[in-house]
């Protein structure tokens, strides 16, 4: 089954193109690379998916069903979650609010409930509660639960990132850049975590990532683009080879 | 239990000595008005820590909200239950009064959160220094119309609710304004709190801290913004209400800059985002106005210079973000409040 369909994407920011004609379809379950020079518009795409672009041109369908146009928490709620390539938590909050609060789209209680704490507001956030403490749990975030996401190392922002996005239970996982910035040691650990999530999740992953180690090893298909345009497509192999690729990130000056 | 019981009833038993000692005038009419200001003042200060704290926009039209609540509440108890020059006879039984008078108020936080609208609807886009101007124009357009509206007195003010109070105490002979003070104040912070401490609600802490996160990863920033600018001054229009109630007399040129300005700093005094603060702040800031009477209007050089220290050598304001039960941890054994 298809999970994403991009026809013909087209962004203009005020007459400069930032994507043209971008195509690309994701089945269900796979893990998905998008690489490309700086400024290439990769995180253009991924602004545009989840709704806090809107496209000037394009149709993007999730599961079968238009979502272009939706409001970036309409995405959310069909299932679309992502992760920033600058860390973005809400810092002052625990760790553990900041994992419930990813669930905002899906809590299913009026202000009437809230004020009067109702039994469906209990149990709602209880169900809430649970499945942020479970989501800590697998992630070995326990411990952090209740502290500041400001005071963790940024390879645990990162897990806190990604737990935040999985909380409001995603079928399509977006990771910009997951590897930014981090050490390499912490690099393997999360190759490690996003083949983990991928298998037990059983969810689709489309992946930004400038760290060729990491699409290598995990994208079963990658996407090169390049000023807006796709300029390859296929195993991560073929892309290692392609002249065009290559010519993109090291220039085609001849020496 | 003790945990479970031990804040209603400490409120309770407020309530009751205040009560007794007000009803056998062991404190004076001026003592009285000054506890019945603090009330009115956490109302007005939490509920725009609401939208400057915890949202983390910048309002400063303030008193707008609280003149719409005060004007709306005002002129429907008097034309409801007072014999009146410009609405006439009364239009329920004045013994009425005392059941009447909450809903009375109610109307008037409902059409000052409507008035909310004013500002709610321009936040969706704009924010920061932009929002604060609007917020400051829609101060002056409420004040503005009610001057303009001469059936309510205009810039001449409106009085006569001191009749609604008197047909209360017909019925009987208690301190009412003080009992409906602090029903609303604790109803107020109550509302508050449990808004600010669910999921729901705290999708506003989301937009103060990454509003772009908050949009992408699932809230609804838009309506969140609306709810809490509708509620934050819906709960200044019941501030407005009591306030128009315990004078006895309302004047558009009482809600301008000045009090929006009063309640800023109220709001940055206590905390941002603390509703603890924001209580402490309202108290202590009522009673140093008091304090300071006698400087006359002296007064407003030494706040707004008691600003400034403050804002040099503890911008976080009293509180912090924090609670009380933040700052004092075991004092949770002794107390919950939800």
């Amino acid at each position: 089954m298809t999970v994403l369909k991009i026809t013909k994407l087209t962004q203009y920011f005020s007459g400069l193109r930032a994507l043209a004609d971008f195509n690309i379809q994701l089945e269900e379950g796979e893990l998905v690379g998008l690489i490309g020079p700086n400024g290439a518009g990769k995180t253009t795409v991924f602004n545009l998916v989840s709704g806090f672009y809107q496209p000037t041109e394009g149709v993007i369908s999730f599961l079968g069903q238009p979502i272009t146009g939706l409001k970036p928490h309409q995405v959310t709620a069909h299932g679309i979650a992502r992760t920033f390539q600058n860390i973005r938590l809400w810092n002052e909050m625990t760790v553990l609010d900041n994992i419930m609060l990813a669930q905002h789209s899906s809590l299913d209680y009026g202000i009437r409930d809230l004020f009067f704490r109702t039994g469906r507001y209990q149990r709602r956030e209880r169900e809430i509660r649970d499945l942020a403490m479970e989501l800590l749990e697998i992630f070995k975030l326990r411990e952090v639960a209740e502290e500041k996401p400001k005071n963790l190392s940024y390879g645990l922002q990162r897990k806190v990132e990604i737990a935040r996005a999985l909380s409001s239970k995603p079928k399509l996982l977006l990771l910009d850049e997951p590897a930014a910035g981090l050490p390499s040691r912490d690099v393997v650990e999360l190759i490690d975590l996003i083949r983990w999530i991928h298998r037990e999740f059983k969810i689709a992953i489309w992946m930004i990532e400038h760290q060729m180690k990491v699409v290598m090893s995990l994208c079963s298909r990658i996407t090169v683009i390049d000023f807006g345009v796709v300029i390859a497509e296929g195993t991560p192999e073929e892309i290692q080879h392609h002249p065009d690729v290559i010519k993109a990130y090291l220039g085609d000056d001849q020496l | 239990m003790k945990q479970k019981l031990s804040v209603p009833v400490a409120l309770l038993a407020l309530l009751m000595t205040v009560m007794v000692l007000a009803q056998y005038e062991v404190i004076d009419l001026y003592i009285q008005t000054i506890i019945l200001f603090v009330g009115i003042n956490i109302i007005i200060s939490s509920s725009l820590n609401l939208v400057n704290g915890h949202m983390g926009e910048f309002s400063c039209g303030h008193a707008g909200f609280i003149a719409v609540g005060a004007y709306v509440s005002s002129v429907l108890s008097v034309a409801l239950f007072t014999q009146d020059r410009v609405f006439g006879a009364p239009l329920l039984p004045p013994q009425y009064a005392f059941i009447g008078f909450p809903l009375v108020l109610l109307a008037g936080g409902i059409a000052a959160a409507f008035a909310g609208l004013l500002v709610a609807l321009p936040s969706f886009k704009t924010r920061g220094d932009y929002l604060a101007i609007i917020t400051i124009a829609a101060n002056y357009i409420i004040i503005t119309l009610i001057i303009n509206i001469d059936k309510i007195g205009g810039a001449r003010g409106f009085m006569g609710m001191k009749r609604v109070i008197f047909a209360m105490e017909d019925v009987a002979e208690i301190p009412w304004m003080i009992l409906w003070v602090f029903l609303f104040t604790i109803l107020s912070i109550i509302a508050i709190r449990r808004f600010v401490s669910s999921t729901y609600g705290k999708g506003i802490i989301a937009i103060q801290q990454d509003e772009v996160a908050a949009e992408i990863m699932s809230v609804n920033t838009n309506k969140m913004k609306l709810i809490a600018f509708m509620l934050s001054s819906g709960l200044a229009g019941i501030a407005g209400g009591l306030y128009a109630h315990v004078i006895g007399y309302v004047n558009p040129k009482s809600f301008d800059i000045l009090k929006s300005t009063e309640a800023l700093v109220m709001v940055y005094l206590g905390g941002m985002g603390s509703i603890t603060g924001s209580i402490l702040s309202a108290v202590l800031f009522t009673l140093l106005l008091e304090l300071l009477r006698p400087l006359q209007i002296i007064k407003w050089v030494a706040i707004p210079l008691l600003l400034i220290i403050l804002m040099q050598f503890r911008p976080e304001g009293i509180m912090g973000n924090r609670e009380l039960s933040d700052i004092f941890p075991r004092l949770k054994k002794f107390y919950r409040f939800k």
